[in-house]
C-alpha cells in the first residue's frame, strides 16, 4: 500500500513537471500548427542556466532570472527562426525547429564540453517530508499544487482577458484577426513568452529531483511531454495537462516493476493506444464549424 | 474620402489589378460589381492592408494607406466583413462582436456600441450566449456586419454579403446596409448579386479582369446595355 502510495505520488509529481513542458508544445501548435521542436532544449537551457547563474549568485536572484533569460531565449528563437517564414509551408517551419534544437544542444555541448553538470539544492524542494506513511521530497507535494495554480491563472488569462481573447483568434483565423486590428506577430510572441516561461519553471521542479544535465537532457523529457500533448490532444491546454498526469503516472507504474527499461516504449504503446481509440486525443480540437 | 489611384497587384504569379482607379465619396453607398476572378476581393483586401500592392495609390483621407501596418489601417476607420463571414466560431457571438472593438479602449462607448449592433439585429441579442459556429449563415453574415461596425468605421467594407443566403435573408442584410448608411457609415460592397447591390447604390464601378471599365450612379448601370446582359442576366430585348 504504502509502495502503491509512494508510486502514484511521484508519477502526479513528474506527470506535473512535463505538463509545464507540455503546454509550451500545445500552445505553440494551437497558433502556428507547429511543433516546436526546440522546446525541450529551452527546457535544458533553463537547467543549464540555473547551474551557471546558481554558482555566481544567490538562489533568490538566480531562479528569476533563468526564469528571465528563459522567456528571452524563446522569444529570440521564434523571431530568428519561425517569424520569416510566416509565409512558407508548414513543412519548412518544422525543419527550422529541429535545426534550433540541433544549434541549442550542440551550442550547451560546446560550453559545458557535454559533462554531466550537477544542478543545485534548492532548499526546501529537496527537503524530506513524510506523507501516508513514506517519505518523499517537498518538490514532489508541490509540483502538482503548483502546476494546478498555473493552469488555472493561463485559463483565466485565455479566457478572460484581451490577450487572451486575441490568442483564441489568431489560432482560429490569421486573417480575419489581422482585419479586428490585432498584431499576430505580439499575439505569438505571447504564446512563446509563456511557453518558455513554464517550462523555466518546470526545469527547476524537474532537475531538483533528476540532478544530472547533459545537453541532450531535454530531448526526452521533451519527448515525454509531447506525447503527454498528444494523448490530451494537440492545441487543448487542458489536455496537455492531463495527458501529462496520465504519462508520469504510468511512467512510474512502470518503472516500479521489473520492466523499467520499457517504461518509455510503454508511453509510447500508450500513445499509439489512444490514437488509435481517439485520433484527435482526449480533449482533441472540436470542430463547429457550420458554412 | 478614399480615393485609390492606378492600384497594381500581383500574387500567386497572376496580375489581378492592372492599374484600378476609383473613388469612395464619404457618406455614399459605393459598389464594386464583376465577374469571379476580376478583382474585386483583392481590391478589398489591398486596402485593409492584407494583400502588399506593387504600385499606385490608396488614399484615405488624403493620407497614404499603402506600407501602413493592417492595425494602423483598420485604427483610421476602415472595417471590412469579410467574404464567407470569417466568425469566431468557438466564441461566443457576444465575443465576436467584442473583438471587433479590439483596438478601442472606451469601454462605456463599446458597451453602448453593442447595444447599437443588438438594435439593428435583433437576433444577435437573443443568441449574444450561443457559440458563434451555431448560428446559421444569415445570423453569421449579421454577426460578420456587427463585427465590422464595432470598430465604430467611417468605411464599411463588405465582400459578398449575400453569399450563399436565402433570398429573403439578403434582403434583411441590404435594407440593413442602407440603414447604416444612413446613420452616417461611408459603404463599399461588393456582390455578384449586381441586381440587389446597384439598387442600393449610389455609386457603382464594373470591374474587368484587373480594370475598372465601366463607371456611375447605380441607376444608371441598372440600365446600361452591356451591364444588363452580362451581369443581370437579362437578354437584348
Amino acid at each position: 500500500m504504502e509502495f502503491a502510495i509512494s508510486v502514484l505520488i511521484s508519477g502526479i509529481s513528474v506527470g506535473g513537471q512535463y505538463a509545464l513542458i507540455a503546454i509550451g508544445y500545445t500552445m505553440v501548435y494551437g497558433i502556428l500548427r507547429l511543433i516546436n521542436f526546440a522546446h525541450g532544449d529551452v527546457f535544458m537551457v533553463a537547467g543549464l542556466l540555473g547551474i551557471y547563474l546558481s554558482a555566481s549568485l544567490p538562489l533568490y536572484l538566480a531562479l528569476p532570472l533563468v526564469l528571465l533569460l528563459t522567456v528571452a531565449l524563446g522569444f529570440l528563437i521564434e523571431r530568428a527562426a519561425y517569424k520569416p517564414l510566416r509565409a512558407a509551408p508548414r513543412m519548412s517551419v518544422m525543419i527550422s525547429a529541429i535545426g534550433v534544437s540541433y544549434l541549442i544542444q550542440n551550442t550547451a555541448t560546446y560550453i559545458t564540453g557535454g559533462q554531466p553538470m550537477t544542478y543545485p539544492t534548492i532548499p526546501f524542494l529537496s527537503d524530506t517530508v513524510k506523507i501516508a506513511g513514506t517519505s518523499t521530497k517537498w518538490v514532489t507535494i508541490l509540483t502538482p499544487v503548483l502546476v494546478l495554480i498555473l493552469v488555472l491563472a493561463l485559463t483565466q488569462l485565455i479566457h478572460h482577458t484581451k490577450v487572451g481573447m486575441a490568442m483564441r483568434a489568431v489560432s482560429k483565423d490569421f486573417e480575419t484577426a489581422q482585419l479586428m486590428g490585432i498584431r499576430i506577430n505580439t499575439v505569438i510572441s505571447v504564446t512563446f513568452i509563456i511557453g518558455s516561461a513554464l517550462a523555466a519553471v518546470g526545469s527547476m521542479l524537474y532537475f531538483t529531483n533528476f540532478q544530472a544535465i547533459t545537453p541532450t537532457a531535454g530531448a526526452l523529457p521533451g519527448l515525454r511531454a509531447f506525447v503527454a500533448a498528444v494523448v490530451g490532444g494537440i492545441g487543448s491546454i487542458p489536455g496537455a495537462v492531463v495527458g501529462a498526469f496520465i504519462i508520469g503516472i504510468c511512467e512510474n507504474i512502470i518503472k516500479s516493476t521489473q520492466f523499467t527499461v520499457f517504461s518509455d516504449a510503454g508511453t509510447f504503446a500508450l500513445l499509439i493506444l489512444i490514437l488509435v481509440l481517439k485520433p484527435t486525443g482526449l480533449f482533441g480540437e472540436k470542430v463547429t464549424d457550420k458554412v | 474620402m478614399l480615393k485609390i489611384e492606378n492600384l497594381h497587384v500581383a500574387y500567386g504569379g497572376i496580375q489581378a489589378l492592372r492599374g484600378v482607379c476609383l473613388e469612395v465619396p464619404d457618406g455614399k453607398i459605393v459598389t464594386l460589381i464583376g465577374a469571379n476572378g476580376a478583382g474585386k476581393s483583392t481590391t478589398l483586401r489591398t486596402i485593409t492592408g492584407l494583400v502588399k500592392a506593387q504600385s499606385g495609390s490608396i488614399q484615405w483621407d488624403g493620407e497614404q494607406l499603402l506600407g501602413k501596418s493592417i492595425d494602423r489601417i483598420i485604427s483610421s476607420g476602415i472595417a471590412m466583413s469579410p467574404e464567407g463571414r470569417r466568425v469566431f466560431p468557438d466564441m461566443t457571438v457576444l465575443e465576436n462582436l467584442k473583438i471587433g472593438a479590439y483596438l478601442r479602449k472606451d469601454r462605456g462607448e463599446i458597451e453602448k456600441d453593442i447595444k447599437w449592433v443588438y438594435e439593428l439585429f435583433p437576433r444577435l441579442e437573443e443568441r449574444s450566449w450561443q457559440l458563434a459556429g451555431t448560428l446559421s449563415g444569415g445570423e453569421q453574415q449579421m454577426l460578420a456586419v456587427g463585427r465590422a461596425l464595432m470598430s465604430r468605421p467611417k468605411l464599411m467594407m463588405l465582400d459578398e454579403p449575400s453569399l450563399g443566403l436565402a433570398p429573403l435573408v439578403v434582403q434583411d442584410i441590404f435594407s440593413i446596409i442602407t440603414q447604416i448608411n444612413r446613420q452616417g457609415v461611408t459603404i463599399l460592397l461588393i456582390e455578384q448579386n449586381a441586381n440587389m447591390a446597384l439598387k442600393i447604390a449610389h455609386l457603382a464601378y464594373v470591374l474587368e479582369t484587373g480594370n475598372i471599365t465601366l463607371s456611375g450612379t447605380g441607376a444608371e448601370l441598372l440600365a446600361n446595355e452591356k451591364v444588363r446582359e452580362a451581369y443581370l442576366g437579362k437578354h437584348k430585348g
